[in-house]
């Protein structure tokens, strides 16, 4: 069951779209993610899918060619970064909003300026109101993984919302791992046959997309949108019972790390999670106890079970690969927010790490958790908001 | 339990019924309103032609009849291009209400 193979992040995800064999694809290729659809298109040319492949003169089209191609009754998937997904924000709403559960890897890289094209969290977090779901992935399994998961809850009919399946620019998208593929008919199997719902290309029911709607119904709209974000967390949860059936490879809407006993916690999303459990791991060794907390569903915000799964720590130290500037990091306000309806109320810290693909060394998580040891032991914070790793 | 009005939203804002735009009386928001005056008219059609929307109606016989005041926004695209006849206008703004 399954293939062992050595590939780059970029690699694995355009495997899963070969192996999902969407209808169609619109992309305008941008650094990191322009390999993810340059492999993709080359399984175009060589005849290995069906799918229809527009090349389009920017993000902005190809998020629209997506979108009236997702209205029209098609499985459609796109790829992007950066400036690109930058460039597509109102079409991110608009697909949004019109329900279309549309996928794209986006492979997560810093925004100008100064220019810059390595990774870091500042697209997908700039995009975290748009309504589409976001999984973010620490390696090139967990990108190929997420990629045929999230076919499923997209196009779940209690769902169907777009979903973005994030990993980190060049650190994932371009590094080589091992990768364990699904055969292709368990692939098919998993994600299912597509089902249209209110299909334009049914010309038998002619009807419309993107009506003009003012204030006797927006705020009603709006409402049924948040209802369905409510509905995603079990959606998810589903999926990944299914998908650990077929592979053995668990998903849940986070992952944490020695955490059940620990007294302090760090949380962190995508690849610096690794080397944070490797030192996580040598602290442990010395009795120190410290565990991690790595959300995989970014947006909706599981903020209820993240409470439960922090309720019992002290201090908590939130790494953001991302600056809501003159605020914190995105991830620590949400962290907050999860510490809102804890009754125990442990102390939180934010650390901005890993801007513009800066390194994320081992050095800098026994930093953090240096100053989380103080913190628990004293209760007393010097500074909620840091940057880590900045030369000095 | 009865659904709440936000519940029984079509999905993603789609609207079903073909055609049904025709229901939302757009004229109401005419402030000038163009009138006919037929003796003038050559018959030439172009009020038809360049009207952005479908209010320059037209005969089963497709002579040029009334404008449909319904949809008509009063933008005086028709007015302008219209040619008339020897130099007379066939259709004239008038503002709203007067
Ligand atoms: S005023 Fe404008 S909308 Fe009205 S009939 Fe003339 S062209 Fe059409
Ligand atoms: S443009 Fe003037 S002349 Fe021509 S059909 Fe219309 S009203 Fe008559």
């Amino acid at each position: 069951m399954g293939t062992i193979v050595a590939v780059t992040g970029n690699e694995a995800c355009a495997q899963a779209l070969k192996q999902i064999n969407p209808d169609v694809c619109a992309a305008y290729p941008i650094t990191p993610a322009t390999d993810l659809m340059q492999r993709f298109s080359s399984f175009v040319n060589d005849g290995k899918v069906d799918t229809e492949l527009v090349l389009v003169e920017s993000e902005h089209s190809a998020m629209s060619a997506c979108i009236g191609a997702a209205a029209a009754g098609g499985r459609v998937a796109t790829a992007t970064s950066s400036q690109g997904l930058a460039l597509m924000w109102e079409m991110l709403h608009i697909a949004a909003g019109t329900r279309l559960p549309i996928v794209m890897p986006l492979v997560n890289r810093a925004l100008s300026a100064p220019l810059n094209i390595h990774g870091d969290h500042s697209d997908g977090m700039g995009a975290r109101d748009t309504g589409w779901i976001q999984l973010y992935s620490e390696n090139a399994q967990e990108a190929y993984d997420n990629t045929v998961q999230a076919f499923r809850i997209a196009e779940h009919l209690d769902i169907r919302l777009p979903a973005m399946v994030c990993m980190d620019g060049f650190i994932v998208s371009h590094s080589i791992e091992r990768v364990e593929y699904i055969d292709d008919g368990d692939v098919k199997k998993f994600v299912g046959k597509f089902k249209t719902v209110h299909p334009l290309l049914d010309l038998d029911n002619p009807k419309s997309y993107g009506p003009l709607i003012l204030t006797d119904m927006y705020h009603e709209y709006k409402r049924a949108q948040h209802e369905v974000m409510t509905k995603v967390p079990g959606v998810v949860l589903d999926v990944a019972a299914d998908f650990e059936k077929m592979t053995g490879r668990k998903y849940s809407l986070f992952e944490t790390y020695r955490l059940d006993d620990a007294e302090m916690a760090i949380v962190v999303m995508s690849s610096a999670a690794g080397t944070t459990k490797d030192i996580i791991d040598q602290y442990r060794d010395r009795g120190v106890k410290i565990g991690l907390l790595k959300p995989r569903m970014f947006r909706p915000f599981p903020f209820q079970e993240i409470a439960d799964a922090l309720n019992h720590v002290k201090a908590i130290a939130v790494l953001d690969r991302a600056d809501s500037f003159g605020s914190y990091g995105p991830l620590f306000s949400e962290i907050t927010g999860a510490v809102m309806s804890m009754k125990s109320k442990p102390a939180v810290i934010n650390k901005i790490f890993g801007l513009g693909g800066r390194d994320y060394l081992p050095v800098q998580a026994e930093q953090v958790i240096d100053e989380l040891i103080q913190v628990a032991e004293t209760g007393k914070v010097e500074a909620i908001k840091e940057y880590i790793g900045v030369r000095e | 339990m009865s659904k709440k009005y936000w519940e029984t939203l079509p999905q993603g804002s789609v609207v079903l019924e073909a055609g049904s735009s025709a229901k939302f009386k757009t004229g109401g928001w005419r402030s000038m309103r163009p009138k006919w005056i037929e003796e003038n008219c050559i018959q030439c059609m172009f009020c038809w032609m360049y009207c952005p929307d479908m209010s320059v109606k037209v005969t089963a016989e497709g002579k040029r009849a009334e404008f449909d005041y319904d949809y008509c926004k009063g933008c005086g695209i028709c007015a302008l291009e219209c040619p008339g006849k020897k130099g007379k206008k066939a259709i004239v703004m008038e503002e709203e209400g007067k």
